[in-house]
């Protein structure tokens, strides 16, 4: 392995490991500041206990995205200096504007609301999780933007042998990030949502606060099952502009070889990639031209049309992604959130109307079930950058040409061994004290001491 | 002004906001083991910060945030040219952080406290070796990348710098500890603070002596010499607040006094013909002047809400809660 080799890895596994903590900050969040709204409104006591409790798990899990956030801001410039200096005219411009307008938001304000339950007056504090919960998903709008100019690069111009930003708004408003950004949101949502719902199965198969538990199991499965939805709708926009604008990754996702009208979707396949052709290739015809471009006799592009294309276009070299992993990504994707949506809806039909199913199957399901959008985020991101490959920028910049040229093999082995070591332990350490702190239940709330007005003692 | 001057006062400001406010977290964390006598004092030490130490260390991320956007080769060059150092910050703020927040979620706090120790005391020294290196100049080629090597950074004057910081930030953390408590907590602190007070005038001065350079950076060096005196004064005669904003003084003046020395440099090169400097690092015109206005709206806006935090958060910690 060379230092490109372990670059990659290194920035793969950080990226992996920090977006399992990133969608259940973003989508429970929201919900926690909705269970806390709840309790506002209704002062039903069993809102103020879940409120606390989801609060309590959210903290855990947030502070393992806040430290390994860390790392991502900075291992841009320690392992892709080339990169960042090709790229920072753009690409530093959304992070910064991250940082200070979201990150300090979301720190800041996680902080009064962790303890600032009783000096503050409860409108304001309801309001600080919320200010949290807007900041944590502005912070993904701000990423997805900076990722999405990877992906398709606009607003910019190539000048002194650099990327130069000629128009912000481009960035800001790119056709990618306008539908990365809510598939990445309602992702994070299906997540909360098996998260939450898997959580209050674990009580009600023991049966302690049923009635509580009750009401945030099927909460957390109609945010589930709407944000399935929404995550369908912006999946299949985001195929449409995936083909239009990296067509490459689009055909790799269906084993697609040769331009085709009237393609078929592909369920399963063996294929041969030294010869280009696949072996096997289950369809649902007409499936893939539909989805790609709305009409059922839709041209889409195949594998080795584009690789000529592109070696006429861009110099002799290999176009191609790895098109085993980007199809069975692109597949178990897919695959796993709709298992997670369906079993919301599947859910959703057992409790209708007060009931609670007497079987003790659909409770450890739902508990097993909160890896699946995990799975599901995992495999999509692992799509969308390995199905870039050979690109680091789109049609701009190959990843072998990103890294930093002045490091050597040694230092990134031993950060490359290093991270992965420290996360695997904080791995441990974070499902541990989850698992604890769910044993223990939530507790007897007292109403917080929220007479006294904050700037008064 | 010139918008690269503006954005290299901007990253000075960043990082002035970040050891200012980190400062006293990495002194918090340092003075734990001496300071907590039983685990209640731990936990009003550790829960001196616990509402804004997260806050604070955003500082850190929006200032390499900034230098990425600003002057991306100085970025580039810098975190890829301190490629150890900057892992073993990161490992330290990884463990100091999850430390903070799950120290008081865990059955025993012993390793947690360890962490948190080592955590803040990693950083506290690192980044004073760094900013060393940054004035003083490392080797660079042509192509901007560093060539030296782990040990090209550990050279005496930047250990110098290193134990510097770790001074500035214990006794930083010292006085922040003995505006935030009482009893015989702050007693103890107010001791520490007295302790640490002159050894850190001494090797301050004789760090800024040594990296210095340029006129401006003399009136910096001399309001970091007021700042640490009048930090000794204040503790000396009992007035925490005023020891505090000494302290805080001393600090920015500190961290000016390096960044006048920097200037017009980004990142000297041993050969002054490879240097990064605030032109030839920049990013272009039109990315300077959106982000300017970026700043200019979001930066007072920080200040304002994280500023009303502190106050929500003003009063002492007494141990018991």
């Amino acid at each position: 392995m060379d230092v490109l080799d372990l670059s990659r890895w290194q920035f793969g596994i950080t990226t992996v490991y920090h977006f399992l903590f990133v969608p259940l900050t973003i989508g429970l969040s929201i919900l926690v500041a909705g269970l806390q709204t709840a309790w506002h409104r209704t002062r039903k006591p069993e809102y103020l206990r879940l409120t606390k409790f989801f609060g309590k798990l959210f903290l855990i899990n947030f502070a393992m995205g806040v430290v390994t956030g860390i790392v991502q801001e900075f291992q841009f410039g320690m392992n892709w200096s080339d990169y960042s200096r090709f790229v920072g005219d753009v690409f530093g411009a959304p992070l910064a504007m991250e940082g200070l307008m979201a990150f300090f938001l979301e720190s800041t304000f996680i902080g009064l609301w962790i303890f600032g339950w009783d000096r503050l007056s409860p409108r304001l504090h309801l309001a600080t999780i919320w200010i949290a919960a807007i900041g944590t998903n502005l912070s993904a709008y701000f990423i997805l933007a900076a990722n999405s100019w990877m992906q398709h690069p606009v607003g910019y111009r190539i000048n002194n042998g650099r990327a130069e930003l000629t128009d912000i708004w481009a960035v800001l408003t790119n056709s990618t990030t306008l539908v990365t950004f809510p598939h990445v949101i309602f992702g994070a949502f299906i997540a909360a949502g098996a998260f939450v719902l898997g959580v209050s199965a674990w009580f009600l198969l023991r049966k302690r606060d049923v009635d509580m538990f009750r009401i945030s199991a099927r909460m957390a499965m109609v945010v589930s099952l709407v944000a399935a939805i929404g995550v369908s709708l912006s999946g299949h926009w985001q195929a449409q502009i995936m083909t239009e604008q990296q067509p490459m990754k689009m055909a790799a996702a269906e084993a697609l070889w040769e331009d085709e009208t009237s393609a078929g979707f592909s369920l399963f396949a063996i294929g041969d990639v030294e010869n280009g052709r696949n072996h096997v290739n289950l369809q649902i015809p007409y499936g893939l031209s539909l989805l790609s471009t709305n009409t059922l006799d839709g041209k889409v592009e195949g594998i080795n049309d584009i690789q000529a294309r592109y070696e006429a276009l861009y110099g002799p070299g290999d176009y191609r992604p790895v098109v085993g992993l980007a199809y069975w990504s692109f597949r178990l994707m897919i695959g796993f959130g709709m298992l997670s949506a369906l079993a919301a809806l599947v859910g959703l039909w057992l409790t209708r109307r007060g009931r609670l199913p007497a079987s003790r199957w659909p409770y450890r399901l739902a508990i097993v079930g909160i890896g699946l959008p995990f799975l599901a985020n995992t495999l999509g991101w692992i799509f969308t950058e390995m199905g870039r490959q050979p690109w680091t920028v789109f049609g701009l910049m190959r990843t072998a040409a990103a890294v930093s040229p002045g490091v050597d093999v040694t230092s990134v082995a031993i950060t490359l061994v290093g991270f992965t070591l420290v996360y695997a332990v904080l791995a441990f350490i974070e499902v541990r004290l989850m698992l604890k702190f769910i044993r223990i239940g939530p507790q007897e709330e007292q109403e917080p001491d929220s007479a006294v007005p904050a700037l008064s003692y | 002004m010139e918008l690269t001057t503006v954005w290299f006062v901007l990253i000075a400001v960043l990082w002035t906001g970040y050891f200012v406010l980190e400062g006293f977290d990495f002194g918090v964390g340092i003075l734990l083991p001496f300071l907590g006598r039983d685990e209640a004092d731990r936990r009003t030490i550790v829960r001196s910060i616990g509402p804004v130490w997260d806050g604070n260390e955003v500082w850190l991320l929006v200032a390499g945030g900034a230098t990425f956007a600003a002057f991306p080769e100085w970025y580039a060059t810098l975190f890829s040219g301190f490629y150890l150092p900057l892992f073993l910050i990161l490992l330290a703020l990884i463990m100091r952080g999850v430390a903070l927040e799950y120290r008081n979620k865990s059955d025993s706090t012993k390793g947690w406290d360890r962490a948190f120790f080592w955590g803040s005391l990693g950083p506290a020294l690192l980044w004073g070796v760094a900013f060393t290196n940054i004035v003083r100049g490392v080797p660079l080629d042509a192509d901007h990348e560093y060539t030296g090597t782990l040990f090209t950074l550990l050279n005496p004057v930047a250990l110098l710098g290193g134990v510097a910081t770790l001074l500035l930030f214990t006794q930083h953390g010292a006085v922040f500890l003995a505006l935030r408590t009482t009893g015989d907590l702050r007693a103890r602190a107010v001791r520490a603070a007295r302790l640490l007070a002159p050894v850190t005038i001494l090797v301050g001065l004789a760090f800024l002596l040594v990296v210095r350079s340029g006129a401006v950076s003399w009136a910096a060096l001399a309001l970091a010499v007021a700042g640490l005196a009048g930090t000794l004064v204040a503790t000396l005669i009992g007035r925490d607040g005023w020891a505090f904003t000494a302290s805080a003084v001393a600090i920015v003046a500190v961290t000016a006094t390096l960044f006048t020395s920097l200037w017009p440099n980004v990142m000297p090169a041993l050969d002054p013909a490879n240097s990064l400097t605030v032109i030839n690092a920049a990013s272009s015109p039109y990315t300077l002047t959106v982000m300017t206005w970026v700043a200019a709206i979001f930066t007072p806006l920080v200040l304002i809400y994280q500023g009303w935090t502190y106050w929500i958060f003003r009063r002492r910690l007494t141990g018991a809660f």
